[in-house]
């Protein structure tokens, strides 16, 4: 099934305004895996009927990778043409797939010209299901299933999003588990401050085992997580252990998603 | 004036001289430091003062050791009404001068309050001694610990054993005297048993009287010792954590901070209708991008370097440190002090061939971080040393271009095409169409 995203040109060209802007980000735009998250959430936002529409080929880098790298000119560059397009629609409202984008464009835009209330993607579907827009009665998808969420840094102690997504995954059928280092103490996958780009720096291990470590820990079938970074980096961390039969890495978008049939 | 009221004087203001002479000094460094305004939203920075540093809020994620610690601050903090009575005694020249000004009862509870909390500090320092030096905990077994911050903190409980011993035999040999010497008793909360005893013992007045001022002398050379120690010490953030906390970042953790010269820059860049030639603004350009040695840091973050109490906490929770890298918050904390200190004992010359950046903190140990945020978030005292490691890196990146080559390709990337990786902007709506 083809989603029909308008874009914020098209909407523009027909004189329509969208109420909220869907920021995809480039691993939501690009990667393989993290498009499947990016359509989930376009489809519980179609499905909610929620007008909204993406910046299409006018999304850039919001230049976080640049930023966190010590580059500010490129940083300041995507960060300056970019307020530039947003701020050429009139955007008021952003929802983004991505912690990262969202810690970008909610904290950092706004001293250089651009002023928009950001939303996590697991913040817009918590209010959703609250306005009673979504439902997600009668799925029995993750029954009997331990469901543990892993913190992303620019989501959690970034900007202190703890609960949002884990009322999401108490929505299910599942059960919410904790790592033992979770919320304000949870441990990082690996891949912020640009460390995604690059090979780590020598050590005894790597971060996403060790983290990978905490999920076997609290034996969870299903590691939910708000970020494509910290997806990626899971997966391999599941990968490395052979555990990819027992234990699914999956955004928290992709559950409510499959508990909505959509 | 007495010999002892002499003594005291020339000892009370050589001492508090001293130590105002050396924090001069320290402030002076601290103010090497970049300007950055934290002077707004007062009442929240009061409340974070209270919570933090007043309160020791952030103590409490480590419960155990959270209430031993409070047990030395509480006792700290009361003990210094009984430094009053030291003073007005020591250049008055006479004894107890509260308990004689008519306290009675509050001044017996005041007292005895200060030798409960003073047997509890005495557990408490104990158990800290063994947690250092028996049980190794991994945080203070790391590679800069080794020598001097190592002593430093053994050195520190050595001096509360002394205070602590100087204070029980003060009012220890004083209760033996009135036992003596009327049958009485002052009924401190614990000397009160050990005074009897003393007496029995000793039954000599004049040696009880000498031990008295050995007890008295003895707690006034510590406390003087211990001032003067502070500013060379990890100890200096029973002062330096008040400041430390009003003064925090109140931003989003995850806010880096601008770089207003370079935001600008690019602005002119952008402005089709901006004068290429026209002159550059009054300080339009940085003496360099982000932070080689202390005086590219913020005031802020000089002070942070100072309120470092050396607990690691920040490193116990590090990604990095705790997979094997090189990367300890605390040692980024600890050199920015070091390097500080070297610069003020060598009369502010910054010119002397060193920096922060090489001389003591490496880029590999930058490349290893991965902005987090974990140290933040543990700080007690609310440190950053995540933005000391970002300067540090824009440093490395924007004036010297030392960057790990996979990072080149990615800024490449984002400039070409506006990603990190090598796609097409072209290609953005792919997703749509695929299943």
């Amino acid at each position: 099934m083809n989603l029909q995203v308008p874009t914020m040109a098209e909407m523009m060209a027909s004189g329509e305004t969208p109420d909220v802007l869907f920021w995809v980000g480039c691993s939501g735009s690009f990667d393989d895996r993290a498009k499947k998250i990016t359509k989930a959430i376009a489809k519980i936002l179609t499905h909610c009927k929620v007008k909204f529409a993406v910046l299409g080929t006018e999304e850039s880098c919001t230049g976080d990778p640049a930023r966190r790298a010590g580059n500010e000119f490129t940083f300041q560059m995507q960060a300056q043409m970019n307020i530039q397009v947003l701020n050429g629609y009139e955007v008021k409202r952003i929802v983004t797939g991505c912690p990262h984008c969202f810690n970008t464009l909610k904290n950092e835009y706004p001293e250089l010209g651009g002023n928009y209330e950001v939303l996590h993607h697991t913040q817009l579907i918590q209010d959703l299901i609250n306005t009673g827009k979504l439902a997600l009665e009668g799925g029995t998808a993750f029954k009997g299933k331990k469901i543990t969420f892993h913190d992303p840094c620019y989501l959690g102690r970034a900007n202190e999003v703890y609960e949002a997504p884990r009322a999401l995954i108490e929505k299910l059928d599942g059960e919410l588990v904790e790592m033992k280092r979770c919320k304000t103490n949870g441990l990082c996958c690996g891949a912020g401050g640009a460390q995604m780009f690059k090979e780590a720096e020598k050590g005894n291990k790597e971060i996403n085992i060790e983290r990978t470590e905490d999920v076997l820990a609290a034996n969870a079938q299903i590691v939910a997580t708000g970020c494509p970074f910290c997806n990626t980096m899971m997966t391999d961390g599941v990968k490395n252990f052979n555990k990819e039969a027992e234990i699914q890495v999956l955004d928290v978008a992709e559950l409510i998603a499959q508990a909505a049939d959509l | 004036m007495t010999l002892s009221a002499l003594v005291f004087t020339i000892f009370s203001f050589g001492s508090i001289g001293l130590f105002s002479w050396k924090m001069k000094s320290i402030i002076a460094q601290i103010k090497l430091g970049k300007a950055i305004s934290r002077s707004d939203r007062k009442a929240e920075r009061w409340k974070t003062m209270l919570l933090v540093a007043f309160g020791q809020k952030k103590m409490f994620t480590r419960p155990f050791v959270a209430i031993l610690h409070f047990i030395f601050y509480v006792a700290f903090v009361i003990t210094q009404i009984e430094l009053i009575e030291v003073f007005i005694d020591g250049f008055s020249g006479g004894h107890r001068y509260f308990f004689h000004a008519g306290l009675g009862n509050f001044y017996v509870l005041v007292i005895s309050a200060i030798e409960l909390l003073s047997i509890l500090t005495f557990i408490a320092t104990l158990i800290f001694f063994a947690r250092r030096n028996i049980i190794k905990l991994p945080r203070f077994t790391m590679a800069e610990l080794k020598g001097w911050p190592r002593n430093d903190a053994n050195l520190i409980l050595l001096f509360e054993l002394l205070l602590i011993g100087f204070i029980f035999l003060m009012n220890s040999a004083d209760e033996a005297r009135l036992n003596i010497l009327s049958n009485d008793s002052y009924s401190f909360a614990v000397s009160q048993f050990i005074g009897p005893l003393l007496a029995d013992s000793l039954g000599n007045l004049d040696t009880l009287e000498v031990l008295s001022k050995i007890g008295w002398w003895g707690h006034l050379i510590m406390v003087f010792i211990f001032l003067n120690y502070l500013p060379y010490s990890k100890h200096l953030h029973i002062l330096f954590a008040f400041p430390n906390t009003y003064f925090s970042n109140l931003d989003a953790k995850g806010k880096f901070s601008n770089m207003e010269s370079v935001e600008n820059e690019v602005k002119l860049m952008l402005d089709p209708n901006a004068d290429p030639y026209a002159a550059p603004a009054k300080d339009a350009a940085p003496q360099r991008f982000g932070a080689k040695d202390v005086q590219d840091l913020t005031w802020k973050q000089l002070l942070e370097a100072y309120s470092c109490t050396e607990c690691g906490r920040c490193s116990s929770v590090c990604p990095a440190n705790q997979t094997g890298k090189l990367l300890s918050p605390r040692k980024i904390m600890m050199d920015t002090r070091d390097r500080l200190s070297e610069v003020g004992n060598n009369k502010m010359n910054l010119e002397d061939g060193k920096s922060l950046l090489g001389d003591y903190i490496t880029p590999e140990e930058l490349w290893a971080c991965t902005s987090c945020n974990a140290c933040v978030q543990e700080c007690p005292v609310n440190i950053d040393p995540l933005s000391i490691i970002v300067d540090l890196r824009r440093f490395l990146v924007m004036e010297e271009s030392k960057i790990p080559s996979e990072l080149t390709g990615m800024l490449t990337n984002i400039e070409n095409n506006g990603a990190p990786w090598q796609f097409s902007p072209a290609d953005r709506m792919k997703w749509t169409e695929e299943n």
